[in-house]
C-alpha cells in the first residue's frame, strides 16, 4: 500500500511521543483499541485548569503507520486548544489531513476516540461526569 | 555499494538465475516449435529440449523422466494431484487427509472436494508446526485414498517427517502426496527413498522462470494415475492437455540441474547467514522464532517481535523486501493462519517477519538487514504503549481492552 507523504512524515518523525504523569489531577489519559485488533493508542493531555486549555499532549501507539500518524497529528492539533475545541475534532478532519485511504479510516476513528477518552478521564478526575463515549 | 531495497522474500519467488535464462533463450527465439509437432524438425528440436529437462528434473528428485507432468506452476500441480486422485480413485474411497498449515492451493482444493462429496481431515500441528504421527494414524480409514502433507512450510520453513508420514499412508493403502514447492531444489528430495507417490513443485522458487511447474506422478510400485483437469489434446500422457511451455520447461530443467550441483554449497552458506541473522535479532528482548528450529529449510527464518505491530514494522523496514504474518487489507487485520495454527496469539502472529534468503544473498545484505530491523523494532517499541506497560510489569492480558 502506498502511504501519503504526510503519513510517512508523521511515522518517520512522530510528534510528541511520550508519557505524562497520570497521577496528576490535570492530566487526562485515554487508552483505546486492543492488541488483537492490531491498534492500541494511548493519548494524554495536560490541562491548564485556569484557562481550560490543553497545554501539552503526548501519545504512544502500537499500530500501523496510519495509526501512528493519526495519533501524532492529534497531539499536534490538541496543543493550545480549549477542551470544547478539542471535543469538536472530527475523525474526518484527520482523514483529510493525512489523505487516509478507506481501509485506514478506522485509525482516525481510534484517534478521535482517544481524544474523547482522555478528556473524559480528565473530567472524572475533576469531579465532572464522564463523557458518553460512542463505541465504534 | 549496497543496493536498496534488499530482497529477502525468496519464499515468495526467487530471481531468475542468469544461467537459467541463458539456457532458455534459444527456445524463446530460434527453437520455437511445438513439442507435439511430430512431423518436422521444428517440433523435434522443441521436444528434445523438453525431454532433456525431464532428465534434469529426474536426476534432482530421483525419478524417471516419464514420471514428470508439466503444468503452469505449483498451484495447478496441487489441484491436479488432489482433484485427479479424488476422481481417479473414487471407487476406493472419498477421504483425504491434510494439515491446517498447508498452502491455500491445497486447502482450497480440499474445500472444493468437500463440496463434491469428499470428506477431508485437516490435522492440527504442534507449536513447531509438525503434525502428530499418532493423530495421522488414528485418522486413517479404509476410505482414505490420499494423504497430502507439504514437504517444507512456506511461512516457517518447518520440514515435515515425510518418510514416516508416507509409511503410515501406505500401510493403510492410501497414496502419499506432498507439496514440494519450497523444498525441491533447496534440500535433498528423493521420491523413492521418501516414499512419495505424487509431488507438486515449481520453477520460480528455485531460480527458474514463473509460469511453469511440474507434478511428479509415480509410474510403478504402485502405478499412480490422476484424472486430467484440463481437456484437450491429451498431452503429458493424457494427464494435462495444453501446448507445452517449452522455454519455461527448459528453464525448470536447468534450474533443477543447478540445484543438484550447487545445493550442498548453497545450503552450507545460507544456513550460516540465516543463523547469524536470527541470532543477532534474537538478542532483542521478547523476540521469538516461529516453527521448528531443528527441522527447517536452511534459508528461512520467521521471527515475532512482541509489542510492535506488523504493518508498522513493515513500514519501518522499508529497505527490506520481506513478508509479514499479518495481511492488513481491511479494518480487521488477518493474522497468518499458519502462525495461528502453531498456537501463536493474534498479536504475536501480527508482529512477525519472514526472511527468505537466496543463492544471491550476501553477507553485506545480512549485516544491513540486522541493523535495519533492530533499529525499526527499537523505535517502534519506544513508541508502543504496550511495550511501556510490559516494562512496568503490567499484565496485558488482565486489561479490559475496548474492542473496536
Amino acid at each position: 500500500m502506498a502511504y501519503s507523504d504526510k503519513v510517512i512524515d508523521h511515522y518517520s518523525n512522530p510528534r510528541n511521543v511520550g508519557t505524562l504523569d497520570k497521577s496528576k489531577k490535570n492530566v487526562g489519559t485515554g487508552l483505546v483499541g486492543a492488541p488483537e485488533c492490531g491498534d492500541v493508542m494511548r493519548l494524554q493531555i495536560e490541562v491548564d485548569e485556569a484557562t481550560n486549555t490543553i497545554i501539552d499532549a503526548k501519545f504512544k501507539t502500537f499500530g500501523c503507520g496510519s495509526a501512528i500518524a493519526s495519533s501524532s497529528l492529534a497531539t499536534e492539533w490538541l496543543k493550545g486548544k480549549s477542551i470544547d475545541e478539542a471535543l469538536a475534532i472530527d475523525n474526518m478532519e484527520i482523514v483529510e489531513e493525512l489523505a487516509l485511504p478507506p481501509v485506514k479510516i478506522h485509525c482516525s476513528v481510534l484517534a478521535e476516540d482517544a481524544i474523547k477518552s482522555a478528556i473524559s478521564d480528565y473530567r472524572v478526575k475533576n469531579g465532572l461526569p464522564a463523557l458518553e463515549l460512542a463505541h465504534h | 555499494m549496497l543496493k536498496l531495497p534488499i530482497y529477502l522474500d525468496n519464499n515468495s519467488t526467487t530471481p531468475l538465475d542468469p544461467r537459467v535464462l541463458e539456457a532458455m533463450m534459444p527456445y524463446l527465439t530460434d527453437v520455437f516449435g511445438n513439442a507435439a509437432s511430430r512431423n518436422h524438425p521444428f517440433g523435434w528440436a522443441a521436444e528434445e529440449g523438453v525431454d532433456y529437462a525431464r532428465e534434469q528434473i529426474g536426476k534432482l528428485i530421483n525419478c524417471d523422466a516419464k514420471e514428470i507432468i508439466f503444468t503452469s506452476g505449483a498451484t495447478e500441480s496441487d489441484n491436479l494431484g488432489i482433484k485427479g486422485v479424488f476422481e481417479m480413485y473414487s471407487q476406493k474411497g472419498n477421504h483425504v487427509i491434510t494439515a491446517t498449515t498447508e498452502h491455500k492451493a491445497i486447502l482450497d482444493t480440499c474445500k472444493h472436494l468437500e463440496k463434491q462429496g469428499g470428506r477431508v481431515t485437516y490435522l492440527p500441528v504442534d507449536e513447531k508446526g509438525l503434525i502428530s504421527l499418532e493423530e495421522l494414524e488414528a485418522a486413517m480409514t479404509p476410505e482414505t485414498i490420499l494423504v497430502s502433507i507439504m514437504y517444507g512450510n512456506n511461512e516457517t520453513g518447518t520440514i515435515n517427517n515425510i518418510r514416516e508420514i508416507a509409511r503410515i499412508a501406505h500401510s493403510h493403502g492410501a497414496l502419499f502426496m506432498t507439496d514440494g514447492t519450497q523444498a525441491v531444489g533447496k534440500i535433498p528430495v528423493d521420491v523413492i527413498a521418501d516414499g512419495i507417490d505424487i509431488m507438486a513443485f515449481t520453477a520460480h522458487k528455485m531460480y527458474g522462470p514463473k509460469g511453469v511447474g511440474a507434478l511428479y506422478v509415480r509410474r510403478k510400485n504402485p502405478r499412480v494415475k490422476v484424472t486430467s483437469q484440463m481437456d484437450g489434446g491429451g498431452h503429458e500422457r493424457g494427464m494435462r492437455s495444453g501446448t507445452l511451455n517449452v522455454p519455461g520447461i527448459v528453464g525448470l530443467g536447468k534450474a533443477c540441474e543447478l540445484a543438484r550441483l550447487e545445493m550442498a554449497a548453497d545450503t552450507a552458506r545460507l544456513s550460516v547467514m540465516r543463523d547469524r541473522l536470527e541470532k543477532e535479532l534474537m538478542t532483542m528482548e521478547e523476540t521469538y522464532v516461529n516453527g521448528s528450529i531443528e527441522h527447517r529449510l536452511p534459508h528461512v527464518t520467521n521471527i515475532s517481535f512482541k509489542y510492535v505491530e506488523g504493518e508498522g514494522l513493515m513500514m519501518g523496514v522499508k529497505d527490506l523486501a520481506v513478508s509479514s504474518g499479518s495481511a492488513c487489507t481491511s479494518a480487521s487485520l488477518e493474522p497468518s493462519y499458519v502462525l495461528k495454527a502453531l498456537g501463536l496469539s493474534d498479536d504475536l502472529a501480527h508482529s512477525s517477519l519472514r526472511f527468505g534468503l537466496s543463492r544471491f544473498t550476501t553477507d553485506e545484505q545480512i549485516d544491513y538487514a540486522i541493523g535495519h530491523v533492530k533499529e525499526a523494532v527499537t523505535k517502534l517499541r519506544e513508541m508502543s504503549p504496550l511495550w511501556e506497560m510490559f516494562q512496568e510489569g503490567i499484565d496485558l492480558s488482565k486489561i479490559e481492552w475496548a474492542e473496536h
